[in-house]
């Protein structure tokens, strides 16, 4: 017997997710073998490619945004994890205090110079820069794990500064001691892949990391090595990663006049455009613009922009007449880069990741069966 | 003769501040301390009162260690 095939109406309707005043329906996704009898709902390769698209918005080497459309929640969510947890980017780890006579606590200066984000040679951090926990090799040889770098800084009096200036930028020298102050210091085959345009430095070179005053001073020696967010979130390569469900705004019956405005106003704007009803429109029975001619109806401009308040779903004079969801197997990434990585390297090897993992499971299932 | 009778005390410095004066003066080397007015630097020998140099204040501060501490950055 030939599996039942639904019709595309049918399967589109499957992939909304409702969304109602108070509720939300339909959240899981239900095509898997067995949810529905006499279909094939089975995973097939090509059917998968022939459904899946990407759509990129945005491509900004500190910003990209993009769709995944016809993957299932767990692949896009693991993506997204892989891309917060497990993409390696260079942190400092120990701090050596030497001196530290400013007011921040030692303790508490380390903190903050760990979460400093850093960048540099891309093929020197990827390729040449190695685990800090790889046995094996000389240990001595500490130069593809470990980076070097120097905090040293003091404040003093600003001779040439006007009396009684009460700035301390002005007044001192060194009163605000920035990220940019964190010097490299390449060691062994480092100076090969870090120098010139690209050295070892903070991504943010105005961050702040301690205030001084005259006669205080700090001097750290600080080492920074390669991790993962999993390990501690100053590792993790993303500002922020996620993703949300195309959103789907259906109008039922027709919005018109004033009431068209005051649901424009429900949205985000750009979001609900007005159009003035035709003449062929107005003269089509049953379709409820009979006699409203040139008047205004709303119309869904772009739905991608909604926000989903739900705002209108609070006004009475909309009850009925519209209808909010989102598409189950749409998601929206964004992916806001800390600056080592370009983001669309991000999502690229969150894939490469993800693959590797899959081919460790393979492996293991085979090793499993023997 | 009563038992309740007045007895003199005998020559025991009491602990406290004065005991440096009066006990065994091994002269140790001078340490440097930091006023906590003047900001000054106090040194100070085993015995010497514990006092600013400068301006006569009573509080010191010991500096802070010249030793390397090691902290991880989390």
């Amino acid at each position: 017997m030939a599996p039942y095939q639904p019709s595309q109406t049918e399967l589109d309707r499957r992939k909304i997710v409702g969304i109602n005043a108070e509720t939300v329906t339909d959240v899981s996704s239900t095509d898997y073998p067995g949810h529905y009898p006499g279909e094939d709902q089975s995973w097939d390769k090509y059917k998968f490619e022939d459904n899946f698209s990407v759509k990129i918005y945005k491509n900004e080497p500190m910003e990209s945004s993009f769709s995944l459309i016809g993957i299932d929640a767990a692949v896009a969510n693991a993506f997204r994890r892989i891309m917060i947890a497990e993409i390696p980017s260079l942190a400092i780890e120990t701090v050596f205090v030497n001196n530290n006579t400013s007011i921040i606590q030692d303790e508490v200066l380390s903190a903050r110079l760990g979460l400093v984000p850093f960048k540099g040679s891309k093929q020197g951090l990827l390729e040449f820069l190695k685990w800090n926990d790889s046995e094996g090799e000389e240990r001595n040889d500490v130069d593809h794990n470990t980076v070097l770098l120097e905090l040293k800084i003091k404040c003093t009096r600003n001779e040439a500064a006007a009396k009684g200036e009460t700035d301390p930028l002005k007044a001192y020298h060194n009163a605000h001691v920035y990220a940019k102050d964190i010097v490299f210091k390449p060691y062994g085959r480092q100076r090969n892949y870090f120098s010139g345009e690209d050295v070892i430095r903070p991504t943010n070179p105005d961050i702040l990391i301690a205030k001084l005053r005259p006669g205080q001073e700090i001097d750290v020696e600080m080492h920074a090595i390669k991790g993962v967010g999993s390990d501690h979130a100053k590792y993790s390569p993303v500002a922020t990663a996620s993703y949300r469900l195309l959103p789907t705004i259906s109008i039922l019956k027709p919005i018109l006049g004033k009431d068209a405005e005051k649901f424009a106003r429900c949205f985000p704007k750009g979001v609900i455009g007005l159009e003035t009803v035709t003449k062929k429109e107005a003269a089509k029975k049953g379709s409820g613009y009979e006699g409203h001619e040139g008047e205004k109806k709303a119309v869904v401009k772009d739905a991608m922009k909604d926000t989903v308040s739900r705002e209108c779903l609070r006004h009475e004079e909309f009850e009925g007449k519209v209808k909010l969801g989102r598409v189950r197997d749409h998601f929206i990434f964004s992916v806001e880069s800390v600056g080592q990585w370009d983001s669309d390297e991000l999502f690229l090897e969150s894939v490469k990741i993800l693959k590797g993992k899959c081919e460790v499971l393979k492996k293991s299932l085979t090793n499993m069966v023997r | 003769m009563s038992r309740e009778a007045y007895q003199v005390p005998t020559a025991v410095p009491t602990p406290g501040r004065d005991s440096f004066q009066t006990g065994l003066s091994v002269e140790g080397p001078a340490i440097n301390y930091l006023c906590g007015d003047c900001n000054a630097k106090v040194p100070l020998k085993r015995g010497d009162p514990i006092r600013c140099k400068e301006c006569g204040h009573r509080v010191l501060y010991k500096e802070r260690t010249k030793r390397m501490v090691q902290f991880e950055a989390r």
